[in-house]
């Protein structure tokens, strides 16, 4: 007897609710928007500059008097937090200290480092300085910039390649799709005020790369079943394409989220945020190619007859045809 | 129906025990380590008892190339170092002053007399008393232009003369200030390498990124500030005249002059020319040493043009004192007692033993040619990278039981063959790793775990596709046979466009992230390659075998 997360042969109606489904993806992404320009993300140092500080001390940790030590010495906004993680022993006692970055210095100064080791250790003689990462303005900036280029890059590259092995509208589909994935993660990360780094880039690519893999699978074989059945009308032809995928698309989100939940439970707190991002960015993924991309589609419409390039069914938007 | 040549199984089947031997040396790491570290000791010339023993560790047929664990596993220090290029044209213009001074004197009667006059550091500007001549001492000036020495810059020169009312203005041409800054950055960059190398650290990364930076990661080491202090400062050595004597810190210099402090006595200050007689660039050697009261030196020795360059100056000068001066401090102001003519001398100062011994080494390595400012410095603790090693090792374990376990209650037999290909995936993956030399880093491990979950999506294509045709098609093998025929333009599809992204990753990104990129790069790589080839093969040869009636996947 196998394992069936999906029944065997399923005929579920995708399209039945487009108001509710894609409802709440408009409200979803009209929330990400909201929390984005009303708190903006939590960037990290590799974005705005300044220098953390991972400290470890066998004692328990006294956020108050850390501050205490750090405020005289001037460094304005620092931000001290305590990190916990089942992977801790228990006198592991760990803390994130973040200083923005100094007036007209690139870098925090050895000397200014040093001097918050100082005060610290007056508070807790057994601290460890676990690591220290500063960032300079200049350097920030340009690593947003990059960022940027490269969620944008990859979005421009995918939506070429897909117009070259399929038509255009499933190319807009597709990108409808990724936008919706980065839109509704930069936003969960805004929401929750979840640390933005360079790693959160790299999740959101990776994202993008997985929702694509996605909408791929199931747009291959809505081009199969578009030459297959001539005769039925493209909702029809979504709806029996996403059907016979499901099983397939189910299956792969769970063997990936097994081991990203994995990794989020055991792999220690440094990624956490990252794989936060990837399990997140798998389920918004997972249904934004089900239920965003193919009714892009559907309302696009599509080229019928793929043996005569002009022949197009009637939909209002046939004539548009690339 | 259903067959694989031969050939093709034997390719298919040797690709992957390559892969795994590849592989291989990583599941000893340590071991290997030792045996690499012993090898290049004995590359060296260094020999012994313990090393003999340790190149005994590891058999000498095998592959050795291990995976480079990055900063963040290992723990060491990060510095990105931006080269102040804009330190060389300044430099470049006061060592002009001498060669434009004597030039235009010499025409004293034609343009008149000249003065140097206060200008930005990147230019020259001279005054010439004959305003109606200024046009006739510029092209004096031009003459001293020499070609660019670059492949781009070929044809043009040097240095642009323009006149300003009755002053003549030189700068730096656009095609010279190009070659200048990439010769900056690349001896910068040698300096760098030569001063790490002298501490003899574990594979250091020192690259060059963009057209003035430096990356420079050394694992191991305790802290970026260590790390900062083992590059030094710019080490500049440097001769002067002295014109006088001062304890007026905000004394008028003049023109030419400039005036620099004493590095150990608090108070004087020395009004020195600014243009040197020698620098440290002519220096071939420098050792510490003793002077003749037996207190800590530097012994030094310049190359023939520094020599005589030096032995000119010291026999034209005997009796007036000149400035040694270090990265813009006076060490020390002797007065020169005779000629020196063999471009040898000592450098006295009130030095320790230590002190002088690193200064002969920052003298030695050579000087950086310009300023450094750190713009990004990063020091991660060994202890942060065990941890994570650790969890990573933890999280990929159970992770990939979760989904062998999770395969084989979905798919049986053929659940099974995935998991294989599975389990061979990630050793091809390290494998590869190993063999370009790549580096793990802890994003990296993210994009093996991700790849654990990602590389059986092929297999479920593949065997969803057979479900499928097993409803119609003519007996299992024409299933198996069309299910892999139609699956393959999906998984194809889908794969390239992340292998896309994965790409776009790799050339955007930066240390960790590009970790990352690679991981999944080759992890999909890998997977294509497994689900395609490896379980077709193994689900025919189980075929042929068994020969099934009826299938279940």
């Amino acid at each position: 007897m196998r394992l069936k997360l999906v029944p065997q042969e399923t005929n579920w109606n995708f399209f039945g609710k487009p108001r509710l489904t894609l409802g709440l993806s408009v409200v979803l992404i009209v929330l990400a928007a909201v929390s984005f320009l009303l708190q903006g993300l939590n960037y990290g140092i590799d974005f705005r500059g300044g220098t953390t500080i991972r400290t470890e001390s066998a004692q328990p940790v006294d956020v108050g008097a850390y501050r205490d030590a750090i405020s005289p010495l001037n460094l304005g906004d620092v931000a001290i937090s305590e990190v916990f993680d089942p992977g801790f022993d228990e006198d592991q006692n760990v803390t994130m200290i973040r200083i923005q970055a100094q007036e007209g210095q690139e870098s925090v100064s050895a000397e200014v480092i040093a001097e918050v080791e100082n005060a610290l250790k007056q508070v807790a003689p057994d601290i460890t300085f676990i690591s220290v990462e500063s960032v300079g303005p200049k350097v920030s900036g340009e690593l947003i910039k990059t960022a940027v280029i490269a969620v944008l890059l990859a979005i421009g590259a995918v939506l070429v390649y897909i117009w070259l092995r399929f038509e255009w509208q499933f190319a807009l589909g597709a990108v409808a799709a990724l936008v919706h994935d980065v839109i509704l993660t930069i936003g969960v990360f805004s929401e929750l005020q979840i640390k933005f780094d360079l790693a959160i880039i790299a999740a959101l690519l990776t994202i993008v790369g997985y929702s694509l893999n996605d909408t791929v699978v199931v747009f291959d074989r809505v081009r199969e079943n578009l030459r297959k059945y001539k005769k039925k009308d493209l909702k029809e032809v979504l709806n029996i394409s996403i059907n016979e995928t499901l099983s397939r698309t189910v299956m792969t989100s769970v063997t990936t989220l097994l081991a990203l939940i994995s990794l989020f439970v055991l792999g220690g707190d440094v990624i956490r945020g990252f794989v936060f991002a990837m399990i997140w960015g798998v389920i918004v993924g997972t249904y934004s190619s089900v239920f965003v991309a193919a009714i892009i589609l559907y309302w696009l419409g599509v080229k019928r007859d793929w043996s005569k390039p002009d022949a197009n069914t009637g939909n209002q938007f046939a004539n548009v045809d690339a | 129906m259903l067959q694989i040549e031969l050939w093709k199984r034997v390719l298919i089947l040797g690709l992957c025990a390559l892969g795994l031997l590849l592989a291989l040396p990583n599941a000893f790491y340590t071991r290997v380590e030792t045996y690499n570290d012993a090898l290049a000791a004995q590359a060296t010339g260094a020999s012994g008892p313990e090393i003999e023993a340790q190149t005994e560790l590891w058999p000498d047929f095998m592959p050795r190339a291990l995976v480079n664990l990055g900063l963040d596993l290992r723990g060491g220090a990060h510095l990105l170092a931006e080269v102040q290029v804009e330190d060389v044209y300044e430099a470049r213009m006061t060592s002009m002053w001498p060669e434009v001074r004597d030039l235009l004197r010499e025409e004293r009667e034609t343009v008149g007399t000249i003065r140097l006059q206060p200008s930005a550091s990147d230019e020259l500007r001279v005054r010439v008393s004959r305003p109606e001549l200024v046009g006739e001492a510029a092209a004096l000036v031009r003459g001293l232009a020499r070609p660019v020495t670059s492949v781009t810059g070929a044809g043009s020169n040097d240095i642009e003369v323009s006149t300003d009312g009755d002053e003549v203005v030189v700068t730096l041409s656009e095609a010279e200030r190009r070659a200048t800054d990439d010769r900056t950055v690349r001896q910068a960059l040698e300096i760098i390498r030569r001063r790490i190398d002298e501490v003899g650290t574990r594979e250091p990364t020192i690259q060059r990124q963009g057209s003035d930076r430096i990356l420079i990661q050394v694992p191991g080491i305790g802290s970026a500030s260590e790390l900062k202090q083992i590059i030094g400062t710019t080490a500049q050595l440097t001769f002067h005249p002295v014109v006088r004597r001062t304890s007026n810190e905000d004394a008028t210099a003049g023109s030419g002059n400039e005036i620099l402090p004493s590095i150990d006595e608090e108070g004087t200050f020395y009004v020195v020319e600014s243009a040197p007689v020698v620098s440290g660039e002519e220096l071939v050697d420098a050792q510490p040493s003793f002077d003749q009261n037996n207190r800590p030196a530097v012994s030094f020795r310049f190359n023939p043009t520094g020599a005589r360059k030096f032995g000119d100056y010291t026999a034209e000068n005997i009796g007036s004192p000149f400035a040694i001066v270090l990265d813009g401090e006076v060490i020390s102001a002797p007065v020169i007692q005779s000629h020196i003519p063999g471009g040898s001398g000592i450098i006295t100062g009130r030095f320790s033993v230590e002190e002088s011994t690193n200064l002969a080494v920052l003298l030695r390595a050579g000087a950086l040619p310009a300023g450094l400012e750190f713009l990004e410095e990063r020091t991660i603790g060994p202890e942060l990278g065990a941890d994570s090693i650790e969890a990573g090792k933890i999280a990929s374990i159970v992770a990939f039981a979760a989904v062998l376990v999770f395969m084989f209650l979905s798919y049986g037999t053929f659940g099974v063959f995935a998991n294989i290909a599975l389990i061979l995936n990630v050793g091809l993956i390290f494998g590869l790793l190993s063999l370009i030399g790549a580096t793990l880093t802890l994003p990296g491990i993210a994009g093996i775990v991700l790849t654990i979950g990602m590389a059986v999506d092929a297999n479920v294509l593949v065997f969803e596709r057979i479900r499928e045709e097993l409803k119609t098609a003519r007996g299992p093998a024409r299933a198996i046979e069309l299910g892999y025929e139609k699956a393959l333009s999906a998984i194809l599809d889908a794969n390239i466009t992340t292998f896309i992204t994965a790409v776009i990753l790799f050339a955007m990104g930066s240390g960790p992230v590009r970790g990352f990129a690679i991981t999944l790069g080759l992890g999909i790589l890998t997977s294509v390659f497994t689900a395609i080839f490896v379980t077709r093969l193994m689900i025919v040869m189980w075929f042929e075998r068994r020969r099934p009636k009826t299938i279940e996947v």
